[in-house]
């Protein structure tokens, strides 16, 4: 396996970054009732999947999230700002404040939506890698998951119907281990995930999504399998998060010293390691990232605390799209 | 115009608009080299090819969600449910996914999805092949609901339904496949959101659709001749959204109501018509709308049971003399 370099450590350091700290100031505006409704489902721990991944993909490749999706959206390449202005319910955000956290959706880097229903993103990712194959592009899909989505039915059906129609669709379980408080043990008895795909003659690998750079090496060699295949492939990333379901959830169905033990193991902070220690950077260099990072999510607090909200006189628009006059008739 | 069943001219539709956009393609089971298990697709597969009529397993999740992730992404595609009685396995692509992602992304996305599927009793198919769900579907926002009754209709509104930028069910009946009638040799667009008066009256309006038109007009016949009633017949056509203008007009001339339909009586269309209408144009009552519908009972296989209380002519004739007082 190559060794990652400098510059694209560099990169995926700044995404994951910019992810932890996106979540963060999630979980601080949730606490401080500023984020309404549900307590919104963080990422935080896991960064290195979503990073990593997108890191291959190109602006025109389809991903379909999930309801801890905020790390995929940025990963994708949405803006900050918007982001949380969404989660804010505010005008200015995505979806105009329609969708909120579990909603967002940037179709413009394609992005075709989180999504609240665990494994109803699966088949819409097939259908999106459907659509590349008809239309004979170079794009490919890919689907973010959690462990427990593997127990859907729409799980089975998709994974199925993606190897039998040989669509170009990555299978991005993100096994965190827990789906709310059930750890995947009591529900899955099979070793890895991943062992599914095996069941659909799919290839697949299970592989520390707390290790950045082998999570980063992976997903290159999985994203160039399915764009030059042509062919669904499965990665299962075992990873954790460090927060609960969602930023309300009190964890009594685990202990301190497991989170402890995973928390040890941020892929965030033992990046940054490797950054000055093996790639030698400059530590001037990771903290001009690092305050970088912290502009933007000043800058995006202002702009999502400033924003309106969506006018109540607007509330049905968007229920369906106008009929085009002279097209249906 | 050309005489053609209901099985061609909706056949018919699916080719002119396969032919018309490389867009289109049709996904479901057994709807390419089989040619449909209604017979409908039938011939379209050598015509299009496996691309574009394209086979998948039986899973019905994943027929709705590859269709939505197909029309998000710049395709039409046509997905068939084989029997309506399936939608429950995928129930959660279409009202949670389908219908909702427009408005949940404020207007990002444009869904043109057709799903196609049939339902209704009268062939002794038992419980599970044989209802009528069409109000579970009008229920949800964001969804359009057809249901057509003669060739022309299917023909028309299918065409309508593959070229609209939203998400439409279309559901045919499968009694009414061998049904004739006569279709336009040229193109013909069928608006969707419009009723039709099948058959002009003074004294009733009936509303009905899918096979129950075909039954209602029989009803009226038998009324017009042996009771000199004239009953308006009103085709919804389309169940979502409902053609006030055309249903209130009727009602407005008549000040009578009886709505008619196969699926279960509860919670059902009629409820939905006899609403809008009693809440909005009380004042044109003469006397209080009925409504003839499947009671609220499973479909049952034995013939003899399953016509002791599906909807059909006789029954509507009862109903209107009841209402009539004769």
């Amino acid at each position: 396996m190559n060794r990652i370099s400098g510059r694209e450590a560099k990169k995926l350091y700044l995404m994951m970054l910019r992810i932890r700290r996106f979540e963060e100031t999630c979980y601080e505006l949730y606490l401080a009732g500023k984020i309404p409704g549900m307590s919104p489902h963080l990422y935080i721990g896991e960064e290195a999947v979503a990073a990593s991944v997108c890191f291959f993909l190109n602006r025109d490749d389809y991903i379909v999230s999930t309801h801890r999706g905020h790390g995929h959206c940025l990963a994708k390449g949405a803006r900050m700002d918007r982001m949380l202005a969404e989660i804010m319910g505010k005008e200015t955000g995505y979806c105009r404040g329609r969708g909120g956290s579990m909603h967002i959706a940037d179709i413009a880097t394609g992005n075709l939506g989180a999504n609240g229903i665990v494994g109803a993103g699966i088949p819409i990712a097939v259908g999106a890698a459907l659509s590349a194959a008809y239309r004979k592009t170079e794009q490919i899909a890919v689907c973010f998951f959690g462990d427990a989505a593997s127990n859907q039915g729409t799980f089975h059906e998709a994974v199925n119907m993606a190897a039998s129609m040989n669509l170009p669709v990555l299978l991005v379980c993100e096994n965190n281990q827990y789906g709310l408080s059930t750890h995947i043990k009591k529900t899955c008895p099979t070793c890895n995930i991943s062992d599914k795909a095996h069941g659909y003659g799919i290839e697949h690998t299970t592989v520390d999504g707390m290790d950045a750079e082998l999570s980063f090496r992976t997903a290159e060699k999985a994203v160039s399998y399915v764009r030059n295949q042509k062919r669904p492939y499965m990665i299962e990333f075992i990873t954790y998060r460090f927060l609960g379901h969602g930023a309300s959830d009190n964890r009594s169905y685990r202990t301190k010293e497991e989170e402890e033990e995973w928390i040890k193991r941020c892929p965030l902070k033992n990046l940054r390691k490797k950054l000055l220690s093996d790639l030698k950077m400059e530590i001037k260099e990771v903290e001009t990232l690092e305050e970088e990072v912290e502009k933007e999510v000043a800058a995006s607090i202002k702009f999502a605390q400033g924003s309106p909200y969506p006018k109540p006189e607007d509330v049905l628009e968007n229920i369906f799209a106008p009929v085009i006059e002279g097209e249906t008739e | 115009m050309s005489i053609m069943t209901y099985r061609e001219a909706i056949r018919l539709a699916l080719m002119e608009e396969l032919a018309r956009d490389e867009r289109v393609f049709v996904i479901g089971e057994d709807v390419g080299a089989f040619g449909g298990a209604m017979a409908v697709t039938k011939g379209l597969y050598e015509q299009f090819g496996p691309g574009r009529m394209i086979d998948t397993p039986i899973s019905e999740s994943a027929i709705i969600g590859a269709a939505l992730g197909a029309a998000l992404t710049g395709l039409r595609p046509v997905a068939e449910i084989m029997f309506i009685d399936f939608v429950g396995v995928c129930m959660d692509q279409i009202f949670n996914q389908v219908a909702k992602i427009r408005y949940m992304l404020a207007g990002q996305v444009e869904v043109p999805l057709v799903i196609r599927t049939q339902g209704g009793a009268g062939k002794g198919y038992a419980s599970q092949h044989s209802q009528s769900l069409e109000s579970w579907f009008c229920h949800i926002p964001g969804l359009k609901v057809v249901m057509p009754a003669t060739p022309r209709d299917a023909r028309g509104l299918l065409k309508s339904a593959i070229r609209e930028q939203n998400p439409v069910i279309f559901i045919e009946h499968k009694v009414l496949y061998n049904e004739k009638g006569e279709v336009p040799e040229e193109e013909e667009i069928i608006p969707l959101g419009k009723a039709q008066v099948k058959r002009q009256g003074k004294d009733i309006t009936l509303t009905c659709h899918s096979r129950q038109v075909l039954n209602t007009l029989h009803a009226a016949d038998i009324l017009s001749k042996e009771d000199g009633l004239e009953c308006e017949v009103v085709d919804l056509m389309t169940l979502a959204p409902l053609d006030e203008d055309t249903l209130f007009n009727s009602i407005k001339k008549t000040n009578h109501l009886i709505t008619v339909e196969e699926g279960y009586e509860n919670n059902g269309i009629g409820a939905e018509v006899i609403a809008r209408a009693t809440s909005k144009i009380f004042d044109c009552f003469d006397a209080p709308p009925v409504r003839v519908a499947f009671p609220n009972c499973p479909v049952p296989f034995s013939k003899v049971l399953e016509n002791s209380i599906l909807p059909d002519a006789k029954k509507i004739v009862d109903a209107v003399r009841r209402l009539k007082g004769k």
